[in-house]
This record gives structure tokens, sequence and C-alpha cells, in this order.
């Protein structure tokens, strides 16, 4: 897929905005810069010849010894042309991030799901509520420090000082 | 002078008409909805999380328990993830077998969309003749892989054995007799006039909004949006085969139903396409990393055992990279994100389900209707609680 167009008009457009950019599987990712986030965004929705009107998804993925420790994918999609965009965003720890809510409807549970399982903010967000894990949860569980069997596991056992007479 | 309350009213999480254990707080003024709360999580089972700690191999048995009303379609967009990811190619009779299975696991799933959403409305005859065709498509499940709801028959790099001569009989008995049973659920709903009374302009959304949505599937389809993941991105060997894509005109409750109920006839047509033309050939890719031996030289050969041994304790390991990957699911497009970290365990996998995102939209499509419309609109949805939680 020809992806030439896209980053010579990113280039044009932001020409400090984009920090790296890689191609796997003939598809093409691209790392921003937080500071330029939400218009970048917004003007790969809007310019017409670009045509990222889908967002297909939000991925957070936890890198405990990066700094910064997370980052975060968003999914576009040109449906007309069936190409696809990832563009990649690092985040660190406690740093609030621009909700897209207003460019895609969508983003709103995409990003709550993201708050809930990760526990990275957005500002802007009309509903920042925990989704898939109750309200009282604490934590957050794909964190990869956060324990498969949950921080209230119950140990019926310790095989450290269980004596066998 | 008179003033207007509003009530507010709990629906679910063991409402029978929410598929499973959605949970919806609405505000009623009168009988009208002013605003609707969805509630998800009720069956969150944490499978991203479970599939970070497995290896490969392990996580299919799970994916099945997402959308579990087609469960191969979900065995399927997974297995091709970690394909991509290892950069493996399938043979072609493994693709045909695939695809034949995927499509029957969408008819299974439009079968209880089609059954459930009649009943919920009222249309109690609907759902007798609907499974009783759904029992059909368990059976030649079960004569194939041993389990009914949930084959798991797919593997990394193929399909868990060869199709046996009967498996091909009984889809070419169901091919024959499914169009005469179609026709029958199109007499019992399809000018139905109450049926079209309680669907016809309910929960109407226009393409853009549609898409604003993340709608995918049938639910975009029925806005008018001819996006369909097997056309656009061909994988698994959908290119060889002529089908259709249905598209809607209203973006309503009917124009949804009936998309669905062309989508069984266009799957049909895929399955009677794939039989005829299955190719002969192995069904696993011979890749020493990834594949079993044939079971005879595990017996004679020491390097076949020690390659047998390796691929089932250890599994096959992923390069550190990342793809994204996207099949058509019974739903939407059901996409699987996958980290890998030179290991044999996923470092992340993230599933895009459709689900998901037809349910944020519900508020949308709910504010303004009746009560009893709310039932119709999930139905016309076709969600399910598994895939959504994950």
């Amino acid at each position: 897929m020809d992806y030439t167009k896209t980053l010579d008009l990113l280039k044009a457009h932001f020409p400090q905005g984009l920090l790296h950019q890689s191609l796997y599987h003939s598809e093409l990712r691209i790392t921003f810069d937080s500071r330029f986030f939400t218009e970048m965004m917004q003007f790969l929705y809007d310019e017409p010849s670009l045509g990222y009107t889908f967002l297909t998804d939000i991925v957070g993925i936890d890198y405990p010894k990066r700094n910064p420790r997370f980052e975060l994918t968003y999914i576009l999609f040109n449906m007309n042309e069936a190409r696809r965009l990832y563009v990649k965003l690092p985040v660190a720890e406690g740093q609030y991030i621009p909700s897209v809510t207003g460019i895609w409807k969508a983003a709103n549970w995409m990003e709550r799901e993201v708050f809930d399982l990760f526990g990275i903010p957005f500002i802007n967000h009309p509903d920042l509520r925990r989704i898939l894990t109750w309200d009282s949860f604490e934590g957050h569980a794909l964190r990869k420090d956060y324990p498969l069997q949950g921080r209230d596991f119950e140990k019926r056992f310790d095989p450290d000082t269980i004596v066998i007479e | 002078m008179s003033e207007t309350k509003t009530m507010t009213i709990n629906m679910g999480p063991h409402h029978p008409a929410t598929h499973g254990v959605l949970r919806l707080v609405l505000e009623l003024e009168g009988e009208t909805i002013v605003n609707a709360t969805p509630h998800i999580g009720q069956l969150h089972r944490g499978i991203e999380k479970l599939a970070e700690n497995m290896n490969y191999q392990q996580v299919i048995p799970l994916t099945d328990r997402l959308d579990y009303t087609a469960a191969s379609l979900n065995n399927l967009g997974y297995c091709m993830t970690v394909e991509k990811l290892m950069g493996i190619d399938v043979p072609k009779r493994a693709r045909y077998i695939r695809v034949i299975m995927s499509e029957l696991a969408r008819i299974m799933g439009h079968h209880l969309w089609l059954g459930s959403h009649a009943l919920d409305i009222g249309a109690m005859t609907v759902v007798f003749y609907a499974f009783k065709d759904r029992e059909k498509i368990m059976n030649i499940n079960e004569e194939l892989s041993g389990y009914r709801l949930t084959p798991s028959f797919l593997r990394i790099g193929g399909v868990a054995k060869d199709v046996t001569p009967d498996f091909i009989r009984s889809v070419r008995e169901f091919i024959e007799v499914f169009p005469e049973a179609l026709e029958g659920y199109h007499r019992l709903l399809t000018d139905n006039i109450i049926w079209r009374k309680r669907t016809m302009n309910i929960g109407t959304l226009s393409a853009d909004e549609a898409m604003s949505w993340g709608f995918t599937g049938p639910s975009l389809r029925g806005s008018g949006v001819a996006y369909d993941v097997r056309k656009a991105f061909p994988y698994s060997s959908y290119d060889d085969f002529d089908f259709e894509i249905p598209v809607g005109d209203n973006g309503d409750v009917y124009d949804r139903y009936l998309v669905r109920m062309e989508e069984f006839k266009q799957s049909l047509k895929i399955i009677r396409q794939a039989v005829e033309n299955l190719p002969e050939g192995p069904v696993n890719v011979d890749n020493p990393l990834v594949t079993n031996p044939a079971i005879e030289d595990v017996t004679e050969d020491i390097s076949a055992l020690i390659r047998r041994f390796k691929i089932q304790c250890e599994g096959p390991t992923a390069p550190a990279e990342e793809v994204y990957h996207a099949v058509e699911g019974s739903k939407g497009e059901l996409g699987f994100y996958l980290v890998g970290d030179g290991t044999a365990q996923p470092y992340r996998l993230k599933i895009r389900s459709p689900c998901f995102l037809l349910t944020s939209a519900l508020p949308r499509l709910i504010r303004g209707h009746m009560l009893s419309d709310v039932i119709a609109i999930i139905g016309s949805l076709d969600i399910v609680l598994g895939e959504i939680d994950r």
C-alpha cells in the first residue's frame, strides 16, 4: 500500500510532530509527539485526500521497563481505499492524554477501557468511568505488575511455612 | 401547572432479552426513554490478561468463548493473526476448510440472532425453526471436532485434522435443505405486518453516524455502507469465492434484519463453492517450529520426537513485533492486535470486539423510543456479552 501522500502531507503540516515511522507487513506505523496529538488526529480525519474517517481501535500496551512506560496505538482506517494507519503515542505514568471523542464517537468506550485497564486518564472525556471492572476495583488489571490471580486472591497455604510431620 | 418527572428503572443484568448479562439503567418519561446508561463487565473473564500467561496454542480455546454463538470465526481471527506475526502461509486445503467452518459458524450465529430477536419481539414460532436448523450445524461440528458449540478446530498453521467424507456429506446435505428453511423464515417474518410495524423506523442510524460510532458488520451494512472485511482484505482465500455484500437503505431495525437474512444466503453460496472446489493436499503447514510431525514418525525418529516434545511443551515462538489482523465476524470486524516479544507467550493481545462498539451506541439508538422498542433494538444489533466483556 502506498503511504507517500500520508507521510508527505503530515510532514508538510507538522514538521516537528512526526517522531518516527516504520513499515511492517506493508502497513505504516507512525509515532506522534503528544504536544501535537489532537491537531494531527483532527488533520488525519478532516483531510479529504487522506480519508481516515474510521477509528478501528485504541490499543494500550504496558512496557514497565521503558520510559515513557505506556504506548497507545490508534488504528485508523480509510474505508474507501481499504488502508489502515497505526498511530503510536508514548504515554508516561500519570500523563493526561487529550480525548478524541470529539472526532470519533467510538473513542468514548475505547478510552474508558484504556483508562480502566491501564490507568491512563483522558482530558475532555465526557464520561470517564471504569467500564469492564467494577467501580471500587483497585489497580489496573492489564498492567504488567498486576498479578494474574488478582490482588485479593486468598492463599490457602504458604508452601514455605507448612510443616509436614 | 403540572411537573414532569422522570422515572429510573433498571433492566438486566438477568433480563432474558439482553442477550447475556447487559445491565441498562433507563430514564423514562412516561413510556418514552430520555436517557440510558449501559453497564457492562458482568462477564469479564480477563481473556486478554489470561492470554499473556499462556502460549500461543493455548489461547485458541479461550477465543471460542468470545462470541460463543459463532466460535470458529474467533478461532480463525486469532489463528490468522498469529500466522501473520510468525510469517506462516497456510496450505490451500486448510484455508478452504477454515472458510467452510467459519461460514457455518456465521450461519449458526445468525440463527441464534434470528430466533432470539423474534422471540424478544414476541414472534415465538421462529425460535423453534431457527434452533432446529442450528442443531444441524452443531451436529456437523460434533462430527468433525467432537464439540458442538465451541469446536476449537483451527490450529496455528492449519486445522486439527483433515475432514472426513462424513463431514463433506453432511455439509452437502445441509446445503440442500437449508434454502427451503430460509424461505420459511422469510414467510414467517418478512411480510408480517406486526413484524414490520415493530421494526420499521425504529433505531435508525445514518451511514455517517454509524461510522463515527465504529459500527461494522451487518449493523453498518444496514445503514448502507458496503464494508465487509472479506472483500476489503480478502483473507483465507475469500477472493476465490463469488459472493455479494447486502446493504440496507434506512439503517433501521428492519434493514438490519434484511441484511442478515441475505447473509444467510451468501454464506451458503460460499460454503457450496468451497465444498465443491475443495483442493487436495495437506491441512497443516510443514514448519518444524510450529506444527507437529506426523505421528508415525514420532515413534521411529528421535528428531521427530524431540520436535513434537518441544512444540507441545514450549509452543511456537513469535518475533518481537506487532500485528493487527481482522476477520469478518458474524457481528462485525473482529480484530486481534497481537504483540510478540520473542518468547512462546503473547506479550499483549487486544481483541477488537465489534459488539463492544455496537453497545456503546445503545443510548443514542434508544433515546426517544418506547420501552418495548429497546428490546427490538438490542436484538437487531445482535450483541453477545461474551465478546463485549472478554
